[in-house]
């Protein structure tokens, strides 16, 4: 256990009143906040040990609301939501994001490689109606965070080990390895390596508990890039195993396309199609 | 001329982000809006260009509390293209066990909704922990069958939300043996849990407002839908799957990131209630026999009786799971490979909240052209403005400001609107 770099509460006698949490939601599926609504008893127990000051889907709503802890779900895609976080950023003392789309931008990060304006001109007949920006940003895009939760989405033992290392006045540490590791410390078969299925363990960092291969299938990459991932290596790796270029490229447009090292990788591989030039050269 | 504005920032208890506009003048509704602003996602664009086989693992991210319902009838309209002849596909160990994953769907929905988020409307709380300190019982039993419903999807996905263990032409694996024997023994437990959720709710002190709407879902021969090949509604629509984009039309307006839909342009509710109205001749005996016991009478066109009906859909999917984690036994492989081919795939399931249909072009490369996805919050804002209209004028508009507030919110929360398929905060803006 290493200290916090900065002490998750303001106040200095914390016993004297509990620490507050609020929970922020911007564009995204909900699926990262059900790791606090799918929690059960620990709901009950998050409930009982913190002053729970926004958390609207649980029926607690002030969003202006000083907080000690914020975890945050959602990208960044609206003029609003740009304002928003950083309204966020002033009321709390430690900004969590949580989740693929808060730490990556989510699948609503294609549209960073594409024409925005066209996707929208097609899904709405009148789209000056619709507000929107023309990427989907991660949350640390737009304001400093304190620690990033990766997945999609992320899980409920990732969330409320957090929220108990903080309460121990300690810094909770974010997975390293990748989903390989994990693998073998399970005694998985290597589906890459046994199946030539063009998985993403070798890049990916774990924290799902390598589901995927589990289940005798290739990963694809929902808890997006781990530290120093070999992405071009594993996406020649891929070309080898017979995939053409669209495939590999498609291999890394998924909840973490939005993550440099993924961009990058669809950048490289992806042939240009109506509806996928890049916009933004 | 009296006219008055009142705002509430945020509605809580939702899923989505959105807004309720209600202007009073002399004493009437002049106009009402439920306004829809959760972002834009364009799902539909980004699916353009990606391949059938990944469809599963996209169009989850559509809605964390629902995954398998996309995945459901993703995997149907792309199997239906390849393999029309619905009496030879899925295989019936798929069917089955696809049914069984869907009861755990609409088991740990439908529980988060009565609990988490509708039961604290008619019990006077602000939030389900606060009700919990008066009701810890009633909440734990909910919050048990919750748990029970994610043990079931994982059973399958290896994790709840955004599971992944469903593929084209049935799971990635199959579950093991002992494993679906443990969940047998909870599910079998959990029955006499659900019963009494149906009576609760039976007993709940929930408003009674009868009004006039059109259900609509899917209809099977034998089965409660989840999936299916025809639609019905209760004025008289039975068409097939195919059809759908023929009846309904959406159009947007523009108050909302979500387009209305209309059914021969007339606003119609999907859903619970709308399922159990259409469907209650499909329900288990046993459930049957429950809802003859404690007086609750179908079809209902009182609104507030969704919540019953989500707490017997939650019981019909108990037993459903019971009896079919009893029978379990593995197959290898859990999947039966399928020859794609070019053309139009369309299909639909019953999401817990109603009807979700899905529509992709796919080309000789298997690759998306086009795709289109109509999510139930969506074609249900049209019945909710009706409904809200009609309840608003109700309770009367010469009501204080915080009680129109309030039931203007619950009459909303009662749909279970996901406006994450759509949104989380509703902003009441009231101008009188």
């Amino acid at each position: 256990m290493t200290t916090p770099p900065k002490p998750p509460f303001a106040d200095p006698a914390p016993h004297q009143r509990r620490p507050r949490l609020a929970v922020h939601k911007f564009s995204s599926c909900d699926g990262c906040q059900l790791a606090l609504l799918n929690a059960g008893e620990g709901l009950l127990a998050v409930a009982a040990h913190f002053d729970i000051v926004h958390f609207a889907e649980a029926g607690v709503v002030d969003e202006a609301a000083e907080a000690d802890i914020a975890l945050v779900e959602g990208s960044i895609s609206t003029p609003d939501e740009r304002e928003r976080i950083r309204a966020v950023r002033e009321h709390s003392r430690w900004v969590i994001p949580i989740g693929a789309c808060a730490t990556a931008g989510g699948p609503q990060a294609h549209r960073n490689l594409a024409h925005a304006e066209s996707w929208l001109a097609s899904a709405y007949p009148q789209p000056e109606h619709v507000t929107a920006l023309p990427t989907a940003t991660a949350i640390s895009a737009h304001v400093p965070v304190e620690l990033e939760l990766p997945g999609c989405p992320v899980s409920t033992a990732q969330v409320l080990t957090a929220l108990t290392s903080l309460l121990a006045g300690a810094s909770p540490r974010p997975e390293q390895d990748k989903v390989c590791l994990e693998c073998k410390r399970r005694g998985q078969v290597c589906v890459l390596v046994a199946k030539g299925a063009p998985c993403l363990g070798p890049v990916t960092v774990t924290g799902c508990g390598a589901l995927c291969p589990g289940l005798g299938r290739d990963c694809y990459g929902c808890y997006g890039p781990a530290e120093n991932p070999e992405v071009a290596t594993l996406a020649r790796r891929f070309r080898d195993l017979g995939l053409d270029a669209d495939a590999v490229a498609r291999r890394f447009a998924y909840q973490n396309i939005g993550a440099a090292p993924f961009t990058q990788a669809v950048r490289d591989w992806r042939r240009p199609a109506v509806g996928h030039g890049d916009g933004d050269d | 001329m009296t006219e008055r504005r009142i705002e509430v920032p945020v509605l809580a208890r939702v899923e989505g982000e959105g807004a309720l506009d209600v202007t009073i003048r002399d004493g009437r509704i002049a106009d009402l809006k439920l306004r829809i602003f959760e972002p834009p996602r364009l799902f539909e664009q980004l699916l353009v260009g990606h391949h059938y086989s990944e469809i599963p693992d996209l169009v989850a991210r559509i809605c964390g509390i629902c995954p398998v319902a996309y995945q459901m009838s993703g995997l149907h309209a792309v199997e239906r293209l390849f393999a029309p002849d619905p009496d030879a596909w899925p295989l019936p160990w798929v069917h089955r066990m696809r049914r069984l994953f869907y009861c755990g769907e609409w088991i740990q929905s439908h529980a988060l909704h009565i609990h988490l988020l509708a039961a604290p409307d008619f019990l006077g709380f602000a939030s389900a922990p606060a009700m919990a300190v008066q009701y810890g019982a009633e909440v734990r039993r909910g919050l048990a069958l919750q748990g029970l419903g994610n043990r079931i999807i994982a059973l399958f996905g290896a994790r709840s939300v955004h599971p992944v263990g469903a593929r084209l032409g049935g799971f990635w694996r199959a579950p093991a043996r002992r494993d679906a024997d443990r969940l047998a023994a909870e599910a079998e437990r959990a029955i006499p849990q659900a019963e009494a959720l149906v009576r609760w709710t039976a007993g709940l002190p929930l408003p009674a407002a009868p009004q006039a709407f059109n259900c609509v879902s899917l209809r099977h021969p034998v089965e409660y839908p989840m999936m299916g090949e025809r639609i019905v509604s209760e004025s008289g629509l039975d068409i097939a799957v195919d059809d759908f984009e023929a009846q309904v039309t959406e159009h947007q307006v523009p108050h909302s990131t979500a387009l209305h839909g209309l059914l021969a342009g007339e606003p119609y509710l999907l859903g619970p209630l709308a399922r159990v109205n259409l469907n209650h001749d499909r329900l288990h005996p046993r459930v049957t026999a429950l809802l003859g016991d404690i007086g609750v009478e179908l079809p209902s066109h009182d609104m507030f009786q969704s919540v019953v009906a989500r707490a017997v859909e939650i019981l019909q999917a108990v037993i459903e799971a019971a009896e079919i984690l009893s029978e379990y036994a593995p197959e290898e492989p859990a999947y039966a490979e399928i020859a794609p081919r070019a053309g139009i795939a369309r299909g639909a399931s019953e999401a817990p909240r109603g009807l979700l249909w899905h529509r992709y072009d796919l080309d000789d490369a298997g690759l998306i052209t086009h795709a289109r996805i109509v999510p139930p919050t969506s074609q249900n804002q049209a019945r909710i403005e009706a409904d809200l209209a009609a309840t608003l004028t109700a309770v009367g508009l010469d009501a204080d400001d915080a009680t129109l507030r309030q039931t203007g919110e619950m009459v909303i929360r009662n749909y279970d609107p996901c406006i994450s398929c759509a949104t989380h905060f509703l902003r009441l803006t009231l101008h009188r």
